[in-house]
């Protein structure tokens, strides 16, 4: 029990005044950071690394991983809130986490995900703990063909996340799919799509332009339509003995949780993949296993608590990567990552065995970390809530406000502000007959790992398709992924067939 | 409390506005003598973030920030798109803006090279500093047991083009340029798959989907220190690499020719027509960061090979640069 | 709503057929050894997006999609105000931007936004319209220093620079 020493020996560290204030306040700084629409916890870890210079590198990590926690936590209080996904990692949750607060369980939701979230941050630590270095083995083993069969199986699982209107779900993923290639080709390095010759075309289209655009002005819209303009919002509440029967019903979701948690986890843990893969799929799970998938995306808590299980586990899935390899599995671990080389730390296979007392100091502030985001999550529900109850003509403004400074913000580029009011006005209008959204937003996240790594695929089997189903990895997600996609299509037909018999 | 904050920042801000409109008056003749910046410095990167470019970069600000050099902070800005295409048009768009500089790496010639269309001639920016060249060196898995060049040829020539797959980060990168010097040198033929980064590629290399790789020293020093990877030679001249990096053979001492030697300078520009007292404070900023033990020790840590240059002499050296480029894309 | 499907569908298809147009800019077939060319990805895309449009105005036609068989207005009059005054005048603001920067741009939109739509008190109106600028100042120039677009008031801003930074 090797592991057990160190970690203890790691709490100490963690324990220490300096650390556990940096912990607490982290956390904190992240949660705020992560609510904020554009910003999230790359933006949280980027801009706080130079703070860290003041402490000693092992402080200062336990601070960036802090900071990077209490974002996860916070992502999900801007989907709930105000529908708009702060961060990729939280558009799952905002399919039934909206729902829920426009039912004036707002309360419950935020419950939920910070619950849901303390559950599958704890649950992964303890995995990370007991098999990083093992785990990292199976990092190294995804080539180009795993990652485009994980692809595949994200969007399989997605399947039912549509409307009834078949053409139209459709239309939603192609164009999504399509606006994802915008940029250059990876492959020849040549311009692709390059509107107009607008050179604001030449950086892709950043996924938070797209889905702040339709979830942030394109629901404004919606609601300003709906609502005339003019009503206050939502009936939110919050008190002790409502947080107490969400705590009671939650405890039912337990399987939910659980199954967010590892599947997160463990697709945390693949370089290309990360967060955003993770929680859809355990959203898609969650779905297909219900027993009511029909409450699904009408405000089905389950559905709160898989993706946000799932993304949590992910953030410390991904830090597995980056700390045994040295690769970054998403933006934030590789801020991380710059961090540490300056502070002299190198990440990669050498890391464990030269700088144990600062790995598993890490390790162990990842424990309190994610217990402080938990509480202060918990605490700042009744403020959030009162957000809800201002006037609507006073919260929508601010509202449009934080979306176009949010759409600015990552790429510092008024060309996306453009793009994202287009969005949001074309998506509105779209919305109005029909046609799903959400498809197009997911396809743009996942749209460029599928296509790279189908490319680099083919390149690397000279042409043939059969490299996605000889390797055995691969083979094995390929093949499940089939089987979830041609599921719902034996269903209908056998429904049919039985509406014929019958 | 809240309202009583809220107050004095509207008063600040009000004596902000008016001591502004004082200061613009006062600007012209403050021009003549030591310029220092009045907002925030944009740290402009040619490359995405994670990569090794970027961490660079990142890795700079930091000393900047930690040092206190500068009393206005940097702010990194990632702008990648196509090879650093974007980056470059942002500086042709900012001419004469003292607040904005530009961390480099080779695309700042390749790229205006090979998207003649974009219009951009770097003889236009106003160089600021070289604080490096990266090398690069030819990199196998342990486990394919090579450890000479004539054995990585001979391994190569055998498996063939199908056979064999060479990572790189895209076609007319710079590893894609170092490969097809080496294939030319060795008379044999790869299949060259594209990644999302240097590290990237170092990850795949170790996870065996690709054969061999071209990559920088920072990329693969964790895993040759582990014992996964092992590099077979180097492209720098004899000496030039100190250390543990120069126990690698060099092309050259193998007798593989003077020419086969290929660097990845680590440089910051700024944009053209920006007044001679902002030029002389980003180089004397730089100058210190170059001077700083840290930068020192990340040189020699990750083999980079220390190469200050400014002014004209380092204007001189892009100019010659894109000529060399422009030779060996065959434009 | 009849009416606004068709045209819908109608832009969309030819917006497809643009974007089939652009991706045919690179190669879009399948190259031998390599897979698919760089703009076969996008274009296959825009083509399956053509095929949907067609479906969608089949199914118009057909009267089988929930809009087509919907004879209520796509928007009223009184919903048509409101999209357009909204969408309008946060382009405004947007366009703003570019001349005024953020901060001023910004505390015109909300008053306009609270007056127009909310009738709320001019006062109430200048406290919010004041202090979400300022709030933003420091916490996205300052905590955060993300420089926001200033047009050309940004000189005013340089003594807050050297106050706070």
């Amino acid at each position: 029990m090797e592991v057990l020493g160190l970690l203890s020996d790691g709490f100490l560290i963690a324990f220490e005044p300096l650390n556990l204030g940096l912990v607490i306040f982290g956390a904190a700084v992240g949660l705020f950071i992560g609510a904020m629409p554009g910003l999230g916890s790359v933006n949280g870890v980027a801009i706080l690394l130079p703070m860290t210079f003041l402490v000693p590198p092992t402080s200062a990590v336990i601070f960036l991983g802090a900071i990077y926690y209490g974002a996860m936590y916070g992502g999900a209080i801007s989907s709930i809130m105000l529908g708009i996904p702060g961060a990729s990692t939280a558009v799952a949750t905002t399919f039934d986490g909206r729902p829920m607060a426009l039912k004036g369980e707002a309360d419950k939701a935020l419950v939920a995900a910070a619950l849901a979230s303390f559950v599958g941050g704890t649950i992964s630590i303890i995995l990370f703990t007991a098999f990083a270095p093992p785990l990292a083995e199976v990092a190294l083993a995804f080539g180009p063909p795993e990652e485009f069969a994980l692809m595949i199986l994200a969007f399989a699982t997605f399947v039912g996340l549509g409307g009834d209107d078949i053409p139209k779900t459709m239309f939603s993923i192609f164009i999504g799919l399509v606006l994802s290639a915008v940029g250059f080709d990876i492959v020849s390095g040549e311009p692709r799509l390059i509107f107009f010759d607008l050179t604001g075309f030449s950086h892709g289209i950043n996924f938070l332009v797209l889905a702040i655009g339709i979830y942030g002005i394109g629901e404004m819209l919606w609601t300003v339509e709906t609502s005339r303009g003019s009503v206050a919002m939502s009936s939110a509440t919050v008190s002790v003995k409502r947080t107490m029967a969400a705590l009671k019903e939650l405890m039912g979701t337990w399987k939910t949780m659980l199954m967010g948690s590892f599947l997160g986890y463990f697709v945390g843990i693949l370089p290309a993949a990360g967060a955003t893969p993770g929680s859809l799929m355990a959203y898609g799970i969650a779905k297909t296993v219900a027993k009511d998938p029909e409450t699904f995306g009408k405000g089905n808590i389950n559905g709160v608590v898989a993706p946000e299980a799932a993304n949590n586990a992910a953030s410390t899935g991904s830090m597995l990567p980056m700390l045994t390899l040295g690769i970054p599995g998403s933006p934030t671990t590789a801020i991380l990552l710059g961090g540490m080389v300056i502070w002299g730390l190198e990440p990669g296979p050498m890391l464990f065995v030269e700088h144990k007392e600062f790995v598993w100091g890490l390790i162990a502030s990842l424990y309190a970390a994610n217990l402080f985001a938990l509480l202060i999550n918990i605490a700042f529900i009744p403020a959030f809530i009162a957000v809800l109850r201002l006037p609507f003509t006073i919260l929508a403004p601010i509202i449009f406000v934080l979306c176009v400074v949010g759409g600015y913000v990552p790429t510092l580029d008024m060309h996306d502000v453009w793009l994202m009011l287009i969005f949001g006005v074309v998506g509105y209008l779209m919305r109005k007959l029909d046609y799903p959204l959400a498809p197009a937003v997911l396809a743009i996240v996942l749209g460029p790992l599928a296509e790279r790594s189908m490319r680099q695929s083919l390149i690397g089997s000279h042409g043939d398709m059969m490299t996605f189903f000889e390797r055995p990895i691969s083979g094995t997600i390929m093949v499940i992924a089939i089987i979830l996609l041609v599921m719902p299509l034996i269903k209908v037909i056998r429904q049919r067939s039985k509406g014929e018999t019958a | 409390m809240h309202k009583l904050s809220t107050s004095a920042l509207s008063l600040s801000l009000a004596v902000g506005l008016a001591t502004g409109t004082a200061m613009v008056n006062s600007e012209a003749k403050a021009a003549k003598g030591e310029w220092k910046p009045k907002k925030p410095i944009e740290f402009v990167i040619m490359a995405g973030k994670g990569g090794g470019a970027d961490r660079l970069a990142r890795f700079i600000q930091g000393i900047i920030e930690k040092n206190k050099m500068s009393p206005k902070p940097l702010i990194p800005i990632n702008k990648g798109g196509g090879s650093g295409a974007e980056a470059l048009q942002y500086l042709k768009s900012k001419a004469g803006d003292p607040h904005v500089i530009l961390a480099t790496l080779n695309s700042y010639y390749t790229t205006p090279l090979r998207q003649p269309k974009l219009g951009i001639d770097i003889g236009g920016y106003t160089p600021i500093a070289r604080l490096a060249e990266d090398t690069f060196q030819l990199w196998v898995h342990v486990d394919t047991g090579i450890k000479t060049v004539k054995q990585y040829a001979a391994a190569v020539k055998k498996a063939g083009k199908k056979g064999w797959k060479m990572g790189g980060t895209g076609k007319g990168a710079e590893d894609s340029l170092v490969t097809a010097m080496l294939m030319k040198k060795i008379g044999a033929a790869v299949t060259y798959v594209p990644y999302k980064g240097g590290g990237k590629v170092a990850k795949e290399l170790i996870g065996k989907h690709i054969n061999s790789t071209v990559n920088n020293p920072a990329e693969q020093v964790g895993f040759w220190d582990a014992g996964k990877s092992r590099p077979i030679a180097s492209f720098t001249p004899p000496g030039a690499m100190k250390g543990k990096w120069g126990t690698i053979p060099t092309f050259e001492e193998l007798g593989y020719g003077k020419d086969m030697v290929y660097y990845m300078q680590r440089s910051i520009v700024a944009p053209g027509k920006i007044p001679d007292a902002a030029k002389d404070f980003y180089v004397n900023l730089f100058e210190k960061v170059y001077r700083s033990a840290e930068w020192q020790g990340y040189l020699g840590k990750k083999g980079l090979i220390p190469g200050w240059l400014t002014g004209d002499k380092l204007q001189d050296y892009f100019l010659a640069e894109r000529a060399k480029h422009a030779k060996m894309l065959g434009k | 709503m009849r009416k606004a499907e068709l045209i819908m569908a109608l832009v969309m298809l030819v917006f497809s057929v643009y974007l089939m147009w652009k991706s045919a800019e690179l190669p879009i077939g399948w190259i031998p050894e390599e897979g698919p060319g760089g703009g076969a990805f996008s274009f296959w895309l825009g083509a399956g997006m053509v095929i949907c449009c067609i479906t969608i105005i089949v199914r118009w036609a057909k009267r089988q999609s929930p809009p087509s068989q919907s004879d209520e207005p796509f928007m009223d009059r009184e919903a048509m105000t409101l999209f357009f005054v909204i969408s309008g005048s946060l382009a405004a603001m947007i366009g703003g931007i570019h001349v005024v920067g953020v901060y001023f741009s910004v505390p015109i939109f909300m008053a306009f936004y609270m007056r127009y739509l909310g009738r709320h008190s001019w006062k109430l109106i200048a406290a919010i319209s004041v202090v979400t600028p300022i709030v933003t100042f420091f916490f996205f120039e300052i905590a955060l220093l993300k420089t926001l677009p200033k047009g050309i008031t940004e000189p005013l801003f340089y003594p807050l620079y050297d106050i706070f930074l």
